[in-house]
């Protein structure tokens, strides 16, 4: 046979087979690094990678608790999902809680405190680098909620079937005592991904009285006559009044500026002119609080109404509260009507309740908070709930003008429905119209605090209650909202004592 | 001449150095092997019912007594033979046992692994009488026709079959199925060695000269491509395309190696382009697959969900550098082939980069010590069967973890000794026992009496 010295041999060329061989393999290689390394991030976030959710439910959710008890639990379902929520009073707390669903996500503390619950907040891991590299998943954190289970309670039976809200803080820390919202729902009925948890979803979706809203947070109502003591604190902290007991030098019939319509009041005993602020409280006399506000001025009235939580869009407790409204931008006329809690002023019950403390706290209004502290699944501390004032809205000294307002309302005025004996109580009512042409069932307002009778103490409890619908025949916030109110105080200064 | 013949000298292996047998050395590799797939089996007791499986030690006598009695017939009757080559395949198999168990827990039906390892004894039996039986690999020389019409015969037959997921390429009897064209792998390379072992020379040096290109004469190349034609054309009917890239890639490599002609290549890789596109053209199968290699997320972007491929890209991801543990993953969202052709995603997932990497190596070593055999032999057919045989078991590592590592098309194969499949172990125990019997002959000592 004829030989090329020339051409390479099987040695060599076998040796050229072997290298493409390793070729192939370093390609191989090369792939895996970049599918397993460098791309590795993006397909684990894809929202089609089921991992993610596998993992999430892979062990048992920490828990939220009231007092020491909790009030979820986890239950092993034996799916794809090992684990889902259950919550031990669902509806009394859901408006607390929100809730964990393994198709429709999380809401509220569930939301806000997820990472800690499922375990993947960086603060659970023992050793985080090596946690990281063994891939050790933390067990889920516990999130203590500020709620006091007696205040909650009486706050739920109180609303009872008709439509409305209860927001309670403990005035000198902030921490929120009850949060409560009806008609309410149960967050465990659509935790878990079956057919009947979609159901249960579809259900509460199209329920007309919208069980899922929160409206203790996320809803605004607008607050009536409540508001009248935000103008009477601005109308105090500026010098627009000094004495609460001396004339006021209000007009009636008090005609809007610019208009020829009068701000007319629900009793006859405000129709005169020149009352005293006291007495005007006491009375809820729409056109003397009209005419202060508008005294005082509507940049006043802006920066006092901001003070207690007004146009705040990022008030976090650590949910975040729906943006109560305060114009900032309005003719004479427009301030009067929204210094009597009308025209565009609307407000949730959180920052209702922040007016009651910011006044009970000797002006401080102190940051509202839900979460008391967090801890590892083995109870260590991961962090502590420490006050932080959130605004100081008036000095001490009117503050204290401000609660003897109140305490009159209570004593002698519209706020009757809410004395309890033993205890010295300051409140103010609210019944807001609404509607066309106010045809619609009236918004039952009620803020108020209490404290203990011959206590100097910051008052412990401070409470705003709305009615939004209820089939009782007088709505007012005297008949219908100030005995929830002090049922709810009835439960914190029971605790107290 | 001088000048030539020292370059031969240079490039000749190093000098026979009387070399140790490394039977011991296999031995204590063999050992290890059956240690980490015990390991690995225990591991997934663990990780899944938080004890070791009862059967662990059963199990572990088992491998351990098929790996050492086969080292054992490695020692009696081919005692030079490589020592790699029996440790790398127990320990492939070995964790494909591990893998396949493990997917048979997240299936709920649990008779994958038994039955993979009832294909594994056979084929070890089958590489023990191989070792035995087969004095001299030169003897397939003579039956290379006789294997080729074999092949042929075995690559038909699932016609006569109802097709599998698409494609016809299985032949069930009863409860039993396998692929003849694994088998057929085997015989055409022995038929390519044999073949291109004597026409070589007139392959690459004689024909017409047309333009810059020398052709062979028709008489020469003619078989071989008809029947190359014949195979591809019954692949192509059957739409086994990843058996029709093995045999191709097979061929061009074979061819390339016994003539050195790169002309080779570069019509072998004009006609593949052609086929390809020929076949993505006539085939909607192979057009959706090569969409699904181009846009392995597409699927999810259109709303209809993660496909097969974009699951084992999430599997891969989600085992990282060092893997979630043996079954803690979940690549059983991959779906039907999770235990065949995507048995790699598994591997990714629970041992990770590092797992994945290691068996790469080990592939590599494997082919590298088939490779490193056909150098050493001195006649053309073995040095082309070692060589042909290394490189089947490279290519199809490399399509079938190509494809689910979206580097080239999904084309299904399976890959060698780790996934599910009673032919494919069966078929690549035999390449071992083949290469144990070459690299016994290439490595035996010239005897004493030429030495002196």
């Amino acid at each position: 046979m004829a030989r090329d010295p020339q051409r390479p041999g099987i040695s060599t060329t076998g040796r050229r087979a072997g290298t493409f061989c390793l070729v192939l393999t370093v390609a191989l290689a090369a792939q895996a690094t970049r599918v397993q390394f460098f791309n590795a991030e993006t397909y684990n976030d894809n929202p089609a990678n089921q991992r993610t959710t596998i993992q999430r439910y892979a062990q048992p959710r920490g828990n939220l608790l009231v007092g020491a008890d909790p009030v979820t639990g986890s239950t092993a379902t034996g799916g794809r999902y090992d684990y889902k929520r259950t919550y031990t009073e669902g509806p009394q707390y859901a408006a607390v809680t929100g809730f964990s669903s393994q198709i429709f996500g999380n809401t509220q503390l569930e939301g806000t405190e997820d990472a800690l619950l499922t375990g993947t907040d960086n603060r659970l891991a023992g050793w985080a680098l090596w946690d990281a590299i063994s891939r050790k998943q933390s067990p889920g954190g516990d999130v203590y909620t500020t709620i006091s289970k007696a205040a909650q309670q009486a706050a739920v039976q109180g609303l009872g079937n008709q439509k409305g809200a209860v927001a309670a803080i403990e005035p000198g820390t902030g921490r929120i005592l009850a949060l409560a919202s009806t008609p309410s729902y149960d967050p465990g009925s659509f935790a878990g991904s079956a057919a009947a948890d979609q159901e249960a979803w579809n259900k509460l979706q199209a329920d007309s009285n919208q069980p899922m809203l929160n409206r203790a947070l996320r809803q605004t109502y607008p607050p009536g006559s409540t508001f009248k003591v935000v103008t009477a604190a601005a109308a105090l902290a500026n010098g627009v009044v000094t004495d609460i007991n001396a004339p006021t030098g209000a007009p009636y019939p008090y005609v809007l500026p610019g208009t020829t319509t009068e701000l007319v009041n629900d009793t006859s005993s405000c129709d005169q002119p020149n009352l005293d602020l006291d007495t005007a409280m006491t009375l809820s006399c729409n056109s003397v609080l009209g005419y202060l506000g508008v005294q005082t001025g509507l940049d006043k009235m802006v920066s006092m109404a901001q003070k207690f939580g007004f146009n705040d869009a990022r008030l976090d407790i650590p949910v975040r509260a729906a943006r109560s409204n305060f114009d900032t931008s309005m003719n004479q006329s427009q301030v009067a009507l929204s210094s009597i809690g009308q025209f565009d002023t609307a407000a949730t019950p959180l920052v209702m309740a922040m007016v009651a403390a910011g006044v009970a706290n000797n002006g401080t209004v102190m940051y509202p908070q839900l979460v008391d502290k967090l801890t590892k699944s083995d109870g260590s501390t991961i962090q502590l709930m420490k006050p932080h004032p959130y605004q100081q809205a008036m000095s001490p000294a009117v503050a204290g003008q401000v609660q003897q307002l109140m305490t009159d309302v209570v004593q002698n005025g519209t706020g009757r429905n809410a004395r309890i004996a033993g205890a010295t109580v300051g409140g103010k009512t609210g019944t807001a119209q609404h509607g066309v042409d106010n045809s619609g069932v009236p918004y039952a307002w009620f803020i108020s605090w209490a404290r203990p009778t011959g206590s100097t103490d910051v008052p412990p409890v401070a409470v705003a209650v709305v009615i939004a619908d209820s089939e009782a025949t007088d709505v007012t916030g005297g008949g219908l909202a100030a005995p929830i109110a002090k049922s709810v105080m009835q439960a914190v200064l029971g605790g107290n004592g | 001449m001088a000048t030539p013949s020292a370059v031969a000298t240079a490039r000749r292996e190093p000098a026979p150095r009387r070399p140790g047998s490394g039977r011991n050395t296999e031995l204590v590799l063999v050992l290890g092997a059956v240690a980490i797939a015990v390991f690995g089996y225990v591991e997934v007791g663990v990780n899944i019912d938080g004890q070791a499986p009862p059967d662990a030690a059963g199990y572990g006598a088992a491998l351990g007594a098929l790996a050492l009695f086969t080292h054992g017939v490695i020692r009696w009757k081919a005692r030079y033979a490589d020592p790699l080559l029996l440790p790398i395949a127990v320990l492939l198999n070995g964790v494909g046992l591990v893998v396949i168990y493990r997917l048979d827990r997240a299936t709920g039906r649990n008779h994958a692994a038994p039955t993979q390892l009832l294909w594994s004894t056979l084929g070890v039996a089958l590489c023990v009488a191989v070792v035995l039986l087969l004095r001299d690999h030169k003897i397939l020389q003579r039956y290379a026709y006789l294997g080729a019409l074999g092949a042929l015969v075995l690559l038909v037959l699932p016609i006569f079959f109802p097709p599998v997921y698409g494609s016809r390429i299985w032949v069930t009897v009863g409860p039993l199925s396998f692929q003849p064209g694994e088998f057929a792998k085997i015989l055409l390379a022995v038929f390519f060695a044999a073949y291109l072992a004597v026409h070589r020379d007139s392959l690459a040096l004689t024909g017409r000269r047309i333009w810059r290109w020398e052709l062979p004469r028709g008489r020469v190349i003619g078989p071989v491509l008809l029947i190359w034609v014949a195979f591809v054309g019954v692949l192509v009917l059957e739409t086994d395309l990843g058996t029709s890239l093995l045999f191709f890639g097979l061929f061009v490599v074979m061819l390339y190696v016994a003539t050195a002609r790169s002309g080779w290549i570069a019509i072998g890789l004009l006609l593949a382009s052609a086929a390809a596109v020929t076949v993505g053209w006539l085939s909607p199968h192979v057009h959706s697959r090569v969409q699904d290699w181009l846009h392995p997320l597409g699927s999810i972007a259109a709303g209809q969900g993660a496909n097969q491929i974009a699951q084992s890209l999430f599997a891969f991801a989600w085992g990282g550098l060092l893997g979630e543990g043996l079954g803690n993953g979940h690549s059983i969202l991959i779906g039907f082939a999770a235990k065949s052709d995507f048995i790699l995603a598994t591997i990714g997932e629970e041992l990770g980069l590092v797992g994945l990497l290691a068996v790469f190596l080990l592939y590599a070593l494997l082919v590298g010590r088939g490779i490193r055999t056909g150098i050493a032999l001195t006649d053309p057919f073995g040095r082309l069967l070692a060589i042909g045989l290394a490189a089947l078991i490279a290519i199809q590592v490399f399509v079938v973890a190509g494809g689910v590592l979206d580097l080239i098309p999904l084309t299904g194969l399976t890959l060698p000794f780790i996934a599910q499949g009673g032919s494919s172990v069966v078929t690549n125990w035999i390449i071992v026992a083949l290469l144990v019997r070459m690299s016994d002959i290439a490595r035996r000592p010239p005897l004493p009496a030429r030495e002196a």
